[in-house]
């Protein structure tokens, strides 16, 4: 084999510079956003700075910011799925039904809890993987399988709930509502699970085997699957990671309330996508961030917070300011490829 | 009345690389003119310029003497110029005829008139020898028939110079000798064609002339009556390629490391045997359509397959999707680079490592070990690249397939099948391939070459089966492994012994 020659030093060297340059900014470009809202935050309303404001918004991002990271491991296989809001809501009706039946019959409330928070996990991944099989085994496309699913998971809580809410025996509902309400070393306990979760999303994603399929396989399946990747059991992991997610996010979010109503979850699905979108993982796959998806989420519910506390906007006209950042944000991003 | 194209000091700039330094020659009228180079030499982009699909960064071209530039391929066409791409640009879901009219459609009032368009069509179709009816969906057609689209809808145009990239890449040999039939018509008629090729002997049989180019810059014309191929491969490389293929070794006396017997992959191969032993190059010969890939795909369970016997090393292996072959020391590279045998938007390291990711997981990846196995493989296989940490989508299509060598290499298989090793590789980087597949064989492996470039099997295998229809027509060695041979195995034509 000859030598690899030189290519002409500076002209490369200026070329590296200059891609480098880009990729960083495709990276901070949210981080930049989100410390420019943080300083608008400020200037608008002294309250926004305050750390119980900052504690408060992140244990309001920690549901929707759980989630985004299993769509994160979807959407960079090249997935995508719909249907995460009416899961989280069967998932929150199916769990309170359950620990309300055996409440009866077990004496320790705790021990009730613990049964419906194993019960909450497995069924999201049970959720998942049947997503993942209808997908790589029924060979259907994951926007109408999870569309399906989206009416399907949310018809069965409104017929659970008659139509109404389900709710949380009191007894049990004491014993759960630390799990959302207190906190350790002075952090909400949803704040510690959304950090714990980022941090092994991003480890997964990036360090191991597992992660590098998922991106392999987004990049392109068929390359994919002709380097001997496993692509279908890799396709329905994902699934079952994010179904995962959508179950530690509902077993944070019932002692809230202590209810699931047909209106639980509602929209979940897009603000999980946009926090995604947002974080600069492009929405056709192959490759993307979970730090970046931490920072869509947050960044999104930091703009709910300003309209909650400021009177520019209408707080009605939140849904609407979020939609303007997403297509600004893909607007910035759409040169990337 | 033909063109003339006079370029003067084209120089073309992609941010801060230049790719084109002042590049000046003439193109006669008339001529059909080979334009010789290897992978980024320049070739494509200079006919780019031309013909409206880049701009010039400075210096200009004239046309029969009048300075030109062309800012989109609409203005070209206009003054005759069309080029027909490496990679067809068909819309694949419309019609032939919607294809050759589209963005010139012809209208009665305010609605299209499909009536005039078929029958213009079916003219342009004629004089290309396409007898399809014009209403056919390019969807539906075949490769060596789109391109006649291309070429079709090029004449509707009035084309006067037509630049051919790499036109028979994916034609079998009847299907060039259309091609090139159509060529002698349209010199004839004064069209004056520029015809890019890395296959030498398609460009001595139907050039006039040479114009070569080297690293972004025009190296020099000549006649092709009295340039060897072995000249103009050197003017290419820029150095002397004495021989192209390696001496061959004997084949060691030893049981077959694979053995295939009464394979079948339904559609494709029907009752396919063979063996090949360590240290053998076994070919693979026919057209295209003769099942050699999807007979190597069936067997590594991409495709379904029935019936059939694969034994590795005397024991009989089961190898129900690529990871088996992977584990029984398999390795397949495709023919289709881009669409199944390379990542092009990640990196060269991720694309190195991932089929034999295992390595490097403990159970974390060590991208450090990673990015130290891409150095030591970037060395060993010449990859030519600035940065490590490029996209494989920067790289040139031999570079490409050096990488994509490497990774299907990295599992240190057994057995080894390349399918289109050298396809759209330039002269340097071929023959750096064949003496990779050498190296391989004399390593104790097993090489099966997929090639339709039959010298390239006469020159590097030492048996070859011909394939025709899905069954295998004859393995031929020795004296017997002649072009003649085995053009007449794959067509059929053979006498059957």
């Amino acid at each position: 084999m000859p030598p690899a020659p030189t290519t002409t030093a500076e002209s490369s060297r200026a070329g590296d510079f200059a891609r480098v340059l880009s990729r960083r900014i495709h990276e901070v470009g949210p981080l930049i956003g989100l410390v420019l809202l943080g300083i608008a935050g400020t200037y608008l309303n002294p309250d926004f700075a305050t750390v119980d404001n900052i504690l408060n918004v992140l244990t309001r991002t920690a549901f929707i910011g759980i989630i985004a990271i299993g769509m994160t491991f979807v959407i960079i296989s090249g997935g995508i799925d719909l249907s995460v809001g009416s899961m989280a809501a069967l998932i929150a009706g199916s769990m309170i039904l359950l620990m309300n039946a055996i409440a009866e019959s077990i004496a320790s409330p705790v021990l009730v809890v613990v049964i419906g928070i194993v019960f909450a996990l497995v069924l999201g991944a049970l959720f998942g993987l049947a997503h993942g099989l209808l997908i790589t085994k029924g060979r259907i496309e994951p926007f109408i399988v999870t569309l399906g699913t989206l009416g399907i998971f949310r018809a069965y809580l409104t017929y659970f709930a008659n139509g109404g809410a389900i709710t949380l025996d009191n007894e049990v509902s004491d014993v759960y509502s630390p799990v959302y309400y207190s906190s350790l070393l002075g952090v909400p306990i949803p704040i510690w699970v959304f950090l714990v979760t980022a941090l092994v999303g991003g480890l997964v994603l990036n360090r191991t085997k597992y992660g590098r399929y998922v991106q392999a396989i987004g990049s392109n399946e068929q390359v994919a699957r002709y380097a001997a990747v496993e692509v279908d059991r890799i396709k329905i992991a994902t699934y079952v990671i994010l179904g995962i997610c959508v179950g530690v996010a509902t077993v944070l979010y019932v002692p809230r309330l202590g209810s699931a109503s047909p209106t639980t979850g509602l929209l979940w699905e897009l603000e999980a996508i946009a926090s995604v979108i947002v974080g600069g993982t492009a929405l056709k796959g192959g490759e993307g961030r979970i730090a970046g998806t931490v920072i869509g989420a947050i960044l999104l519910s930091v703009i709910s917070n300003i309209l909650n506390l400021t009177s520019i906007i209408s707080v009605y006209l939140n849904a609407a300011v979020q939609g303007v950042v997403i297509i600004i944000v893909a607007f910035m991003q759409r040169s990337r490829r | 009345m033909s063109l003339a194209v006079e370029f003067r000091s084209v120089v073309k700039r992609f941010g801060p690389v230049e790719v084109l330094h002042g590049v000046s020659f003439r193109i006669e009228p008339g001529r059909v003119v080979g334009l010789l180079g290897e992978n980024g030499a320049g070739k494509s982009t200079l006919v780019k310029i031309l013909s409206g699909y880049e701009q010039a960064t400075g210096g200009d071209f004239t046309i029969n003497s009048t300075p030109h530039s062309f800012a989109s391929s609409r203005e070209a066409e206009h003054e005759g110029v069309v080029l027909i791409h490496q990679e067809f640009n068909l819309a694949e879901h419309l019609t032939i005829a919607e294809n050759i009219f589209l963005g010139h459609e012809r209208v009665k009032g305010w609605l299209l008139d499909d009536e005039a368009m078929n029958a213009a069509a079916r003219e342009a179709m004629q004089q290309v020898g396409l007898t399809v009816s014009p209403a056919t969906r390019v969807r539906d057609l075949i490769v060596a028939e789109k391109q006649l689209v291309e070429i079709a809808k090029a004449l509707s145009r009035n084309a006067r110079l037509l630049v051919m990239d790499e036109p028979t890449a994916t034609l079998t040999p009847s299907e060039t000798e259309r091609l090139f039939a159509l060529i002698g018509q349209l010199k004839a008629r004064g069209v004056t064609i520029v015809y890019i090729s890395h296959k030498l002997d398609e460009v001595e049989r139907i050039t006039d002339e040479l114009v070569i180019m080297r690293d972004g810059s025009f190296v020099t014309a000549v006649p092709t009556r009295g340039t060897s191929r072995q000249q103009m491969a050197n003017l290419m490389v820029g150095r002397d390629v004495s021989d192209m293929y390696p001496v061959k070794d004997p084949v060691p006396n030893a049981a077959p490391l694979l053995k295939v017997s009464g394979f079948s992959v339904p559609g494709w191969a029907e009752d396919v045997s063979f063996d090949v032993r360590p240290g053998e190059i076994l070919g693979f010969a026919g057209l295209v359509g003769a099942g050699r890939t999807e007979l190597f795909e069936g067997l590594l369970g991409l495709r379904p397959r029935r019936a059939g016997r694969v034994e590795i090393d005397g024991h009989e292996a089961v190898l129900d999707t690529p990871r088996d072959g992977v584990r029984h020391g398999i390795a397949y590279l495709s023919e289709d680079r881009k669409g199944k045998g390379l990542h092009v938007t990640l990196g060269l390291r991720e694309n190195l490592t991932l089929v034999a990711l295992d390595r490097y997981a403990h159970p974390l990846l060590d991208p450090a070990a990673e990015r130290r196995a891409l150095r030591d493989k970037v060395a060993e296989f010449g990859i030519r690249t600035g940065d490590l940490e490029n996209r494989a989508a920067s790289l040139s299509g031999g570079n490409q397939q050096k990488l994509a060598l490497a990774k299907f290499l990295h599992v240190d298989p057994k057995i080894i099948v390349l399918d289109e090793p050298t396809r759209g590789v330039d002269v340097g980087a071929k023959r750096d391939i064949y003496f990779l597949v050498q190296r391989l064989a004399r390593e104790g492996r097993a090489v099966i070459v997929i090639s339709s470039e039959l010298v390239e099997l006469i020159g590097l295998c030492h048996r070859v089966v011909v394939m025709r229809a899905g069954r295998v027509q004859g393995t031929l060695a020795g004296d017997r492994l002649t072009e003649e041979e085995l053009i007449a195995h794959a067509t059929g034509t053979h006498d059957h012994r």
